[in-house]
């Protein structure tokens, strides 16, 4: 390593059934592109076991597989999990470790950082190689989106940062990529837990998670009874896409708490928002202003919602937004 | 059940300005406020005292000026509430926060159970928690929206995960971060209130928490801000008119172009 490397940029990649989330791959992507401006190496460190897809990890553009031989298969162990990567990242020393946002990032990576003697950058929408510092710049939105940071490391390694899903794009496959495959067997004595899993409860409600929903269709307090969810439901079932609220609704007990996007909710970047009778409150608007293409549907012209609107409706979205799932089923047949 | 709330204090109104000659915030003048997520943590904190007949001791890091929230602390029910105050405690990043409350924790002694909020409405990290756990070396669940078992050395909980929901078992003691699902936070008493009123509130400086200047505020903190800045706003919105049918077309046509569908 020469005396101005960065080291090497890791990336925790996280499964669901074996096969690495698209949340990963475009992390990986990004990490590619930091690793050739700075002439590093790109490690993918995969924490669950029986991961399927390793080779294609390689191909769109680790140069190292790490394949930690963690809990049981059905064992998620958060503590086990930051326990393990701590190990590894003093064994390997990284320069920079990237992860997803989300629930690794909520809990395991700030417990690494920790461990590691080394801050943290949450959330972050961007990275960037200053090939003067030869550092990373992390960017992160604070105050509910409405202010950006760029936050540095000055004098500590590695650099954790966390990004948010859909921060980045997936790249392109390179079959011929090739890559080293490391078994890694840690020793068991030295990660405990003192947490264990007692049930997992699944959402059968919540067919696509809010926070890595490319498309977020949002009712707010407009559709005036929860039996008028209905209604956005269809739409969100016709475009693929999660099923998200404003407050009001979550607290008249119309829908789960789990759906609500705000201040006390949860925060989503999707690319598509479509806001159907939300007001837009500061506090709703913070959860999801640095959405890519925001289309909002209220019969009243002065709400805020159109403040942060790319698309903006003044309507009655009981015609508008039966019509427009109609036209999207009709479109694709 | 001897519990910590952890809480900071935030600017009210979430609208906030960059001081043109400092190009840094501007927040001189702003009223302030217990971070409202914070608010759940107090409440579980307060639900957990008076199940357990324990203690509910209040902490947060912060300017001189800090010590208004922790009287409303007071107000809201907590037995206790303590300022971690020092001029070299200024600019600590997550991670010296973390170290700083971990010191005032050793400091107080025995207790079961921390409680934080899920994140800050300024900084918006939700680091801190998560942080402390790993100084203290001490067990930690994220988002815990149901507090369902309070046991002799550990306590069940349900937490939002990726997938669902998890119930989890930790040992004690431990750090959770609690989300507004979890409780509906009550109104400060008038015997609260008279409390607060006459609350003195003790301020630990770091020579009291036996912290080295260094390893704190900017200069120990590893992450640095470098430079804050207005996001760029694509233009301003475009509105669509005409009938319901006419808008659904125009608005179909634009997400084709942008292929947002």
């Amino acid at each position: 390593m020469s005396a101005d490397a960065i080291g090497d940029i890791w990336v925790v990649t996280e499964q669901r059934d074996g096969q690495t989330k698209a949340a990963s791959y475009a992390l990986l992507a990004k990490a590619r592109k930091l690793a050739d401006e700075s002439q590093s190496k790109v490690a993918a460190v995969c924490l669950s076991q029986g991961v399927k897809d390793a080779d294609q990890l390689m191909a769109f553009g680790a140069d190292k597989v790490y394949l930690v031989d963690g809990p049981a298969a059905d064992g998620w162990n958060d503590d086990v999990y930051a326990g393990e990567l701590a190990d590894l990242a003093r064994r390997e020393t990284p320069g920079v470790i990237l992860a997803t946002s989300g629930s690794l990032g909520s809990s395991v990576i700030p417990r690494v950082a920790v461990a590691l003697g080394t801050g943290m950058a949450a959330n972050c929408i961007s990275l960037d190689f200053d090939p003067q510092s030869r550092m990373l710049v992390q960017t992160r939105p604070a105050f509910g989106g409405s202010l950006m940071a760029n936050v540095i490391f000055p004098s500590k390694k590695p650099q954790v940062a966390t990004v948010r899903p859909h921060a980045f794009k997936k790249g392109e496959a390179n079959p011929s990529r090739q890559g080293q495959m490391i078994r890694v067997d840690l020793d068991k004595q030295s990660v405990t837990s003192k947490t264990k899993l007692l049930n997992v409860v699944k959402d059968l409600t919540e067919r696509v998670r809010l926070d890595e929903a490319e498309i977020v269709v949002c009712g707010g307090r407009g559709l005036g009874k929860a039996e008028n969810f209905a209604i956005v439901a269809e739409l969100a079932e016709v475009l693929g896409a999660a099923l998200g609220t404003s407050r009001p609704p979550v607290d008249d007990g119309w829908i789960p708490y789990s759906h609500q996007v705000g201040q006390t909710g949860s925060t989503v970047s999707p690319k598509l928002y479509i806001a159907c009778g939300v007001a837009g409150s500061p506090q709703h608007l913070a959860g999801m202003q640095t959405s890519e293409i925001i289309v909002a549907v209220n019969e009243d012209p002065k709400a805020p919602i159109f403040e942060v609107a790319t698309y903006g409706m003044v309507g009655d979205l009981f015609k508008i937004v039966p019509l427009l799932t109609k036209k999207l089923r009709e479109a694709r047949g | 059940m001897n519990v910590i709330v952890c809480i900071k204090q935030v600017p009210a109104k979430i609208k906030i300005e960059i001081d043109p000659k400092t190009g840094t915030l501007a927040s001189g003048g702003v009223d302030r406020a217990i971070n409202p997520p914070d608010l759940y943590a107090l409440e579980e904190g307060l639900r957990i005292k008076e199940k357990t007949k324990g203690k509910v001791t209040v902490l947060t890091v912060g300017p001189v000026k800090a010590d208004e929230s922790l009287k409303e602390a007071i107000g809201y029910g907590a037995d206790e509430a303590i300022l971690l105050s020092d001029p070299a405690f200024e600019g600590s990043d997550t991670w010296a926060t973390s170290h700083i409350l971990s010191k005032a924790i050793k400091k107080l002694g025995q207790f079961d159970l921390v409680l934080c909020g899920k994140q800050s409405i300024d900084g918006e990290t939700g680091q801190v928690g998560p942080m402390l756990a790993g100084v203290l070396g001490i067990p930690f669940v994220s988002l815990v929206n149901k507090m369902e078992e309070l046991g002799q050395g550990s306590i069940k909980v349900m937490r939002m995960s990726d997938e669902g929901h998890q119930l989890i078992e930790m040992a004690l003691p431990g750090v959770i971060t609690v989300v507004k699902e979890i409780n509906i936070p009550r109104i400060p008493s008038l015997r609260g209130l008279m409390a607060a009123k006459k609350a003195k509130i003790p301020v630990w400086n770091a020579q009291e928490l036996g912290i080295d200047p260094a390893t704190v505020g900017s200069a120990g903190s590893p992450t640095r801000v470098s430079k804050v800045f207005f996001p760029q706003r694509p233009g301003k919105s475009e509105m669509l008119h005409g009938s319901p049918e006419s808008q659904v077309e125009q608005i179909m046509e634009k997400l084709r172009q942008v292929k947002a569908i």
